[in-house]
């Protein structure tokens, strides 16, 4: 099972499992990264963290202890 | 009416029943929506100039009022600050859901809610505005930006939205004044249309173990609507929120509806938001046409070079070097406009008055003291300005993106920075800039360190100091050692807030890694109005809050230095007199009752009373020297006889030179540490919760970088003793 830390800018994944810490996860929920959402990762930040990635037409940072955290298929 | 309900927790929220039937008189509207959607601007648009800022009771939120008037009467409209949700977990989402159920202090429960939403991102604005349209409040939807939204190929129909709502949606471009007038009408009208309701509904066994939370916040005056929507958010939360405070046994009901939701095979904390986004994904089908190609947008492509591995960096440098620079060199004539008035001012009053005590009061004292406040108007425009441009075209997000991981190896979070940066220049709007950063405890670690960065008040001290001497001496070919002095003094404040703030994180203010989750909203163009607006605000909070207590406190530093009286013997020159007069007072006196603390630092009592009077601000220091040395008041950093008698001046009794390099190095590590500056002390008094929480931490900041000042200085002075450098 791949997460999202692991995708290359580009490359992008449905999120079937979100876990971590609690109020990250219902923070990203509010967003609209739920289970079955498309996630693209667009860049890696100049330091290698965070990373910029694109859902439902917008564009979020979050960092990869978040994304470690986000299974996608 | 509703007036009568405001900041009593326990009022019934629900509309009383004569709210439909009202046709007109005074009607209170919220503003709620997503940041990035144009929202200020809006209610920039719809209430002009006639706006009021403070803050909400107890939190340092910033509440921004206004009013308008319509056919039928007045309209009062508070701007809610931008949130994506109603999970209440910042301090700007509970204020948003305290005011929208009624429960806000001083506040009464909004008549009607404006959920502006941006029509080129409805998807994630509908999450908010279906949580808002639940609260059993007439509630209006401005589908805000639809010109932008058309230019992305992204169409709206508001006529099909508004039956999927089941509230009135007005599309409008806040921008140009476009929908407004409708947008007015439509608010007014809302009280007496029907509320509207959830438009989804719960799997089956979630809706049945949901109803023992909601009995309980229907019991608790819960509009049955606000009850189900609160019941459904409270599954997803960790805390439940100040307003719910009241609500007897509710945790313990949640905790239970969150047993039964697992057992059901569901997942309790993404329920509602899976609810949510499921229904609106299908709202969004039958609603929006999309025409576009998928080309690359403006904003990619921008931040294609901004955010680009190396060139981003290299761009965020310049464009933090040429603010910095801003700051020193548009602020440098106004500071000195603002001086020279006062100046003049002050000769003018001293003129026209009697010869005396009330004449002294006057210009010493409240004239000098007023003046000391104003002269950092030029510096907090200055700052507010680039950072509200920076803010609107949506590049502060980027430099988060960019510093982030920078400032969390020191515990920070990427929206630090900027406000560090701003300590540079000066820690009063540094301070106030902190807002932006969400998790209190990073705030406050912000707050507590900002003063370390070398503010331009200290420049005068170093030049002084330095000037006099530090030898004008080339080192390693190229280098000045005056220069390589004065780049030392920078780094050590840096360096040294930032190990600061890594202590203040990993003891003091140690709380979980706060999630940097934030969104990096398309480029935009800034918009003039909103942000004279803002600056405007920022300059007039600064000018009550701070500028009461400074003048307080500078009436009490001239009286200090002006009583009790020393005449001047016969024969005495002016400044002679004024030499006297201040070594007589009780701040003459009080640096004698100083020195033998200051001494293991290499100090006399005169430096005791320069650093004492510095505590108005730092470079008070060098006028206070002035005086002390006979030179007039009027000494400033260049000044050549200063600088002579500072170099002669021995100590009593051993005829030792006071003034050694050395002991100049460690006047100065000083000054990199002292907090001395009373203003920076009121803005942390407020910024830090007012009241006694607020002066609680100034003391804990003040006391601790005296701590840290004194420490240094006599490391400096007696390690470099130890070392025979003195």
């Amino acid at each position: 099972m791949r997460t999202l830390a692991q995708l290359a800018p580009g490359e992008r994944g449905r999120v079937v499992r979100m876990d971590g810490d609690a109020d990250a996860v219902r923070r990203l929920n509010d967003l609209g990264l739920i289970r079955g959402t498309t996630v693209e990762v667009i860049r890696v930040a100049p330091l290698g963290d965070p990373l910029e990635v694109r859902l439902r037409g917008f564009m979020l940072t979050l960092r990869r202890a978040e994304a470690e955290h986000i299974e996608l298929e | 009416m509703e007036q009568a309900a405001a900041g009593t927790i326990s009022a019934p929220a629900a509309p009383s029943p004569a709210d439909g039937a009202r046709g007109g008189g005074l009607l209170h509207v919220a503003l709620v929506g997503n940041p990035n959607t144009g929202k200020s601007t809006l209610f920039n648009a719809l209430t002009g100039m006639r706006q009021r800022v403070g803050n909400y009771s107890g939190v340092t939120v910033e509440r921004v009022e206004g009013r308008y008037r319509d056919d039928a009467g007045p309209v009062t409209v508070i701007d809610l600050p931008g949130t994506y949700s109603l999970s209440a977990s910042s301090p700007d989402e509970e204020i948003a859901l305290a005011v929208l159920t009624g429960r806000a202090e001083g506040l009464p429960r909004p008549d009607v809610v404006v959920v502006v939403a941006d029509a080129a991102n409805l998807e994630r604005n509908l999450f908010l505005a279906s949580q808002v349209l639940e609260l059993g409040l007439p509630t209006v939807v401005a589908l805000n930006q639809v010109d932008a939204a058309q230019a992305a190929g992204i169409h709206v129909d508001p006529v099909e939205l508004t039956l999927e709502l089941g509230a009135p949606v007005v599309a409008t471009v806040a921008t140009r004044g476009e929908g407004l007038d409708v947008l007015r009408r439509a608010v007014r009208q809302a009280p007496s249309l029907p509320l509207a309701e959830r438009q989804f509904s719960l799997p089956g066994e979630a809706a049945r173990v949901l109803r023992p939370v909601e009995e309980r916040l229907a019991a608790a005056g819960f509009h049955p609507s606000a009850a189900g929507m609160e019941a459904l958010r409270l599954l997803a939360v960790t805390h439940i929120g100040r307003h719910l405070a009241h609500v007897d046994g509710l945790g313990d009901a949640v905790a239970a509806a969150r047993a039964e939701v697992e057992a059901a095979g569901l997942e309790p904390r993404s329920l509602e938001a899976e609810s949510r986004y499921g229904w609106i994904g299908d709202v969004v089908e039958r609603t929006v046409r999309r025409s576009g190609t998928g080309a690359r947008t403006f904003t990619d492509r921008v931040d294609a070079v901004l955010l680009h591995r190396v060139a981003g960096p290299l761009v965020f440098l310049a464009l933090m070097a040429l603010v910095f620079q801003s700051i020193f060199t548009w602020s440098e004539p106004l500071i000195g406009w603002v001086e020279g008035l006062f100046g003049a001012l002050g000769a003018a009053v001293a003129g026209a008055l009697p010869q005396g005590d009330l004449n002294s009061l006057v210009v010493d004292g409240v004239i000098a003291g007023v003046g000391s406040v104003l002269v950092f108007l030029p510096q907090i425009t200055i700052l507010f300005l680039f950072l509200g441009i920076l803010e609107d075209t949506g590049y502060m997000a980027r430099a988060a993106f960019i510093m982030d991981r920078f400032m969390r190896s020191v515990g920070l979070h990427g929206r630090s920075f900027i406000p560090l940066l701003s300590g540079y220049a000066c820690a009063v709007p540094g301070v106030m800039s902190t807002r932006t950063i969400e998790s209190p405890k990073d705030r406050l670690a912000t707050i507590m360190v900002l003063p370390l960065m070398s503010c331009s008040a200290r420049i005068p001290i170093y030049a002084l100091l330095i000037g006099t001497f530090i030898p004008s001496v080339v080192v390693g070919g190229i280098f000045n050692l005056q220069g390589i002095t004065l780049l030392a003094m920078y780094l050590l404040g840096t360096l040294t807030a930032l190990g600061v703030a890594a202590i203040f994180k990993k003891t003091l203010l140690r709380g979980r890694a706060r999630p940097m989750i934030m969104e990096l909203p398309p480029y935009r163009l800034p918009r003039p109005r909103g942000l004279a607006l803002s600056v405007s605000h920022r300059a007039s909070l600064f000018l009550k809050k701070a500028g009461t207590i400074i003048l307080a406190l500078s009436i009490l530093l001239w009286a200090l230095a002006t009583y009790p009286k020393t005449d001047p013997a016969p024969g005495m020159t002016d400044e002679q007199a004024q030499e006297a007069q201040l070594a007589g007072s009780a701040l003459g006196r009080l640096g004698h009752v100083v020195e033998p603390a200051v001494a293991p630092l290499g100090y006399d009592w005169k430096i005791g009373v320069g650093i004492l009077s510095s505590f108005a601000a730092r470079e008070v220091f060098v006028s206070t020297m002035g005086t002390i040395y006979g030179v007039g008041a009027e000494a400033d950093e260049g000044s050549a006889t200063l600088r002579e008698k500072l170099r002669a001046e021995t100590h009593r009794g051993s005829g030792a030179l006071v003034y050694t390099p050395l002991v100049a190095v460690g006047l100065m590590v000083f000054y990199v540490f002292a907090m001395m500056c009373m203003s920076t002390l009121a803005v942390v008094v407020r910024e830090t919760g007012g009241g006694w929480t607020g002066v609680r931490w100034a003391a804990f900041q003040f006391g601790y970088m005296l701590a840290l000042a004194y420490g240094s200085a006599l490391l400096v002075y007696q390690g470099g003793r130890l070392l025979g450098w003195g």
